[in-house]
């Protein structure tokens, strides 16, 4: 990874992150094999946030797109950052995880059906509470039952991130492809700042939340596995050659002792530094990682 | 939040229905699918109170003269301008009238 700008590269490039949740899973699918699961018009958006006096969004913040990519049936769940910070509620949490509970149906009935989640997300609606939290169950254990028969690969290209119990769900997936903009936490930085303090975390350090949070630390440490420009092509490029990879033989979630002995490792004693962490968890990356 | 209804007359219906936008701050999302009987109906949704006045001279300025398609239309608004408003209801009906029926 390097930080130089390339002008040309960075002139011609067609800005993933910058694109809505619904032009985001378009450009993923094949051109012409795009259909739209309960979309806009079917009127299907949560019935809590008018009662608290906040406005809608027709498709509750999620798009659920069905097509082709690179000819093979893919599920794309893109969630929209922009709406409510991408909050998990009852109706965007429910077409999540029944598009998955569907797709691992095909699956059973010989149709290999993967999918691409797009995390933009803080985690839980707080306003719709617990009913959030039981979509995100609903989630997770949706991606293990997919991704037993094919890859469930998570993107999260910024600027929002994922946090909170998103995050774990992002650490149930197959691969996870982030750019450098993308933050990856279940905690986010005034969260942990607000409950430790801001000599564990100053919130408003910017390079400390990006050096030990950010896409290109997370792929480094082997909690990622791509740290990708934000860039369409690119994107897409890249989920694409994980897919041709298939079901990895162990997937991150199996790999806990070793993140646990990583992680005693670490010095509580002292504020975190990037290079520090890179230096245990990089290690260990190499050493569980067969690829 | 605030909601708001208006009425219209218009030309031929809409040839399709589209999406733009979406509610992020200072944006907002346009619903657009075709409407009968020479009529535009917009519902308005808003978070903020108060300002059914400019909705109505906005509104107006855009529909006034009858020669959009007829159109039934919902806004879901989180406090944009009255420019954004005016230009993302002209790029549904730009996408209405090219694409003719997406989503």
């Amino acid at each position: 990874m390097t930080t130089e700008i390339d002008i040309e590269q960075l002139l011609r490039r067609d800005s993933f992150i910058e694109r809505s949740a619904r032009s985001r899973a378009q450009a993923l699918l094949d051109p012409g094999t795009v259909r739209e699961l309960v979309g806009p018009f079917d009127r299907v958006s949560s019935p809590w946030l008018a009662l608290q006096n906040l406005v809608t969004q027709s498709d509750d913040g999620v798009v659920v797109a069905k097509g082709r990519l690179d000819g093979q049936p893919t599920v794309v769940l893109a969630i929209e950052g922009a709406f409510q910070g991408g909050s998990m509620g009852e109706v965007g949490g429910a077409k999540i995880a029944g598009a998955l509970e569907l797709a691992a149906r095909d699956n059973r009935r010989g149709i290999p059906t993967q999918a691409v989640i797009l995390f933009e997300t803080g985690g839980v609606r707080l306003q719709e509470a617990n009913l959030g939290l039981a979509a995100i169950a609903e989630i997770q254990s949706a991606i293990v039952d997919v991704r037993r028969y094919r890859p469930v690969i998570g993107v999260s290209a910024g600027t929002v991130g994922c946090y909170g119990g998103m995050s774990i769900a992002a650490g149930l997936c197959s691969y996870l492809v982030l750019t450098r903009e993308a933050r990856l936490g279940l905690n986010g930085p005034q969260v942990i700042e607000q409950e430790a303090g801001i000599a564990e975390f100053d919130s408003r350090n910017r390079a400390l939340i990006w050096g030990l949070t950010g896409g290109e630390q997370r792929a480094a440490t082997g909690l990622a596995d791509a740290c990708v420009a934000d860039d369409t092509a690119e994107v897409r490029a890249t989920v694409a050659r994980l897919f041709a990879q298939g079901v990895p033989a162990r997937h991150r979630s199996e790999r806990t002792s070793e993140f646990l002995a990583a992680l005693e490792q670490v010095d509580t004693e002292t504020q975190a530094a990037a290079a520090a962490v890179r230096a245990i968890y990089g290690e260990k990356q190499r050493q569980g990682d067969p690829a | 939040m605030e909601r708001l209804e208006f009425a219209f007359g218009a030309a031929q219906p809409a040839l399709g229905r589209t999406v733009t936008g979406v509610v992020a701050s200072g944006d907002l999302e346009v619903l657009l699918e075709p409407g009968g009987g020479g009529q535009t109906t917009i519902a308005v949704q808003t978070s903020v109170d108060g300002y059914g006045a400019t909705w109505t001279a906005l509104l107006e300025r855009v529909f006034g003269a009858g020669a959009l398609p007829a159109a039934r239309i919902e806004i879901n608004d989180n406090g944009a301008t009255p420019g954004v408003v005016r230009m993302r209801i002209e790029q549904a009906f730009e996408e209405a009238q090219s694409t003719g029926g997406k989503p």
